[in-house]
């Protein structure tokens, strides 16, 4: 399906060491263009190496990558000329003001003067920083920071960004907030490349996810299909007594128990509809439930069913490690 | 656009950003100048006597400040010098930079903003300082051509120094080594021509007083401002300039592109 369009990013066995520390081992991309692609990962994936590579920060020690048909080490510039960069750093100068770090980007991105300035008050306005303009950015908030520092990857209009931890260390609503933006970006065709460790940031905003476990991927697909492979999504369905847990647990055969705390675990991947079956499964039955609680799998769920292990990075080197896939 | 508009354009806009952070902060560039100022003052009032009979049967206190001055000019270039190297390796700390290198620009516009910036800076500092000399009896004889050209050299040997600087900024792992790495530059005058003629040094020092590349630079200044013969120094402080700028610059260039590990 995907092939009929046009590709943004290619890159074939990407490798990255830093040493005798493996940080990419051989990773393959395919971005559609006008896509959101998320790369799931906990730290220490080689996540930000991915970005730091595609966007020709650093090289790669092996493999080879394109960005609408540049190859990044023959043509970094023509590649430069397409991408914008938001790193998990705030990559803004902290000594100028928000309008003065607008300018600093439209002047590098060779705007005329008027249209500089017109560029300037959009993003300013669309970025909800027109209040802050002349203030210096050290007196910015997180969130604020994290705006301008969007803002400046778009003063380009970039084809290609690359989001590098958009959310990391925002509160609740500016996380919404840049949601909202990253959205707004995809939906006028700009190809989006964003890195997170939250599987719903990925869920909420990508199009296709792929998980990065140990500078490998380790699955790729849409959020559904992702979803898909891993179960641990389920609801809880708390009893009153002994006799209600009972009845339940013989209605819901998958389903585990636990005496001790009277609750019922039955899998679910916690949508409406099988929420409504299971309701309808329990009215049938005439069981009385005290309380319901719905578990979607998190990033814990992921990692320790495509793993095979939970979480345990220190110490074990990569190559000792199996193919996961 | 062609590479040298490019260049131009771009190093431009980055002077701009550099001149920008010095005007909002300017606490540093007094700093600076208050080095080679107080170095003046000390010598001059507390040393200068003694010195100044050292110079002759006839040398005074007046006459050392005469000396001295080309001397405390560099130590100007050197001390300004410093402060280039710290803010080179404060910025390389801050994520801007990394969205430099990922855009189309001019790729060394980073480090030529800041050596046009520091090239500004110095400047003013030398106007300081020069001040300061002529109210404690600095009293130059050049005529304007003589000025324009010691102008000229202060502005080459201040060019090889912030190169050499942005360098050391580059190749310092934190902003305190940055700040320690030019440190031996400020005695350079001292081992030269800059505050006492080096016929007065035992030989070893002597050696390395006359081959230096200060106290050529320091010559010719001397004779540009006050009269003093020039000889073949001016072409020597021409061709040092020269080599340090152009490795220097080299050196800095390959420092800036080597891959930074995050």
């Amino acid at each position: 399906m995907t092939s009929s369009m046009n590709p943004a990013i290619v890159a074939t066995d990407l490798r990255k060491s830093y040493g005798d520390k493996v940080v990419l081992n051989g990773i393959d991309l395919m971005i559609t263009e006008g896509t959101i692609f998320a790369l799931l990962g906990p730290n220490g994936a080689g996540k930000t190496t991915t970005v730091q590579i595609l966007s020709t920060l650093i090289d790669a020690d092996g493999g080879n990558a394109r960005v609408f048909g540049h190859d990044l080490t023959r043509e970094p510039d023509a590649v430069r000329a397409l991408i914008g960069v938001t790193g998990q750093f705030s990559a803004v100068d902290n000594l100028l003001t928000g309008r003065e770090n607008l300018t600093l980007m439209a002047d590098l991105c060779h705007l005329d003067r008027a249209a500089g300035r017109r560029r300037i008050a959009d993003l300013l306005d669309q970025f909800d920083l027109t209040d802050a303009a002349g203030k210096p950015v050290s007196t910015y908030s997180g969130g604020m920071r994290r705006r301008l520092d969007l803002a400046m990857t778009l003063v380009g209009e970039p084809r290609v960004i690359f989001l590098d931890e958009p959310t990391t260390g925002l509160d609740p609503r500016s996380r919404r907030a840049m949601w909202h933006i990253i959205r707004a970006l995809a939906a006028e065709g700009v190809t989006i490349l964003l890195t997170t460790q939250y599987l719903e940031e990925a869920d909420q905003l990508a199009d296709r996810v792929a998980f990065l476990d140990h500078g490998r991927l380790i699955a790729e697909g849409t959020p559904r299909e992702l979803k898909r492979l891993i179960p641990g999504g389920h609801v809880v369905l708390q009893f009153a007594d002994q006799e209600g847990l009972d009845s339940a647990a013989r209605t819901f055969e998958s389903a585990t128990r636990d005496d001790a705390a009277l609750t019922l675990q039955v899998p679910s991947d916690g949508g409406v509809g099988s929420l409504r079956s299971l309701l309808d499964q329990l009215d049938r039955a005439s069981i009385s439930v005290a309380g319901l609680s719905v578990h979607t799998p998190d990033l814990d769920d992921v990692f320790l069913t495509l793993t095979g292990q939970p979480d345990t990075r220190a110490g074990r080197p990569d190559h000792e490690r199996a193919p996961a896939r | 656009m062609s590479t040298l508009s490019l260049a131009v354009r771009d190093s431009s806009t980055m002077l701009r950003r550099n001149l920008l952070h010095m005007r909002r902060y300017p606490s540093m560039t007094f700093l600076l100048i208050g080095i080679p100022i107080i170095i003046l003052l000390l010598f001059v009032y507390v040393f200068g006597g003694t010195l100044g009979a050292g110079l002759g049967p006839s040398g005074d206190r007046s006459q050392y400040a005469n000396y001295v001055t080309p001397g405390i000019l560099l130590i100007t270039v050197v001390s300004a010098a410093q402060g280039t190297a710290i803010s080179v390796a404060m910025d390389m700390t801050e994520g801007i930079i990394a969205r430099f290198r990922t855009m189309s620009i001019f790729r060394p516009s980073v480090l030529t903003g800041h050596v046009l910036g520091s090239l500004v800076q110095t400047m003013l500092s030398l106007v300081a300082v020069i001040l300061v000399a002529l109210l404690v009896g600095f009293r130059p004889n050049a005529n304007a051509v003589e000025w324009l050209a010691a102008i000229g050299v202060l502005a080459m040997i201040t060019f090889a120094l912030t190169w050499l600087s942005v360098a050391l900024g580059l190749v310092s792992d934190s902003v305190e080594t940055a700040s320690n790495l030019p440190m031996p530059l400020i005695l350079l005058p001292f081992l030269g021509s800059g505050f006492v003629p080096t016929d007065s040094m035992p030989t070893a020092v002597r050696l390395f007083a006359d081959y230096q590349p200060f106290t050529p630079v320091m010559e010719t200044l001397r004779g540009l401002l006050l009269g003093t013969g020039i000889g073949a120094n001016g072409i020597i402080a021409v061709v040092w300039c020269a080599v340090i700028t152009v490795g220097c610059f080299l050196w800095a260039k390959a420092l800036y592109n080597r891959n930074r590990t995050a």
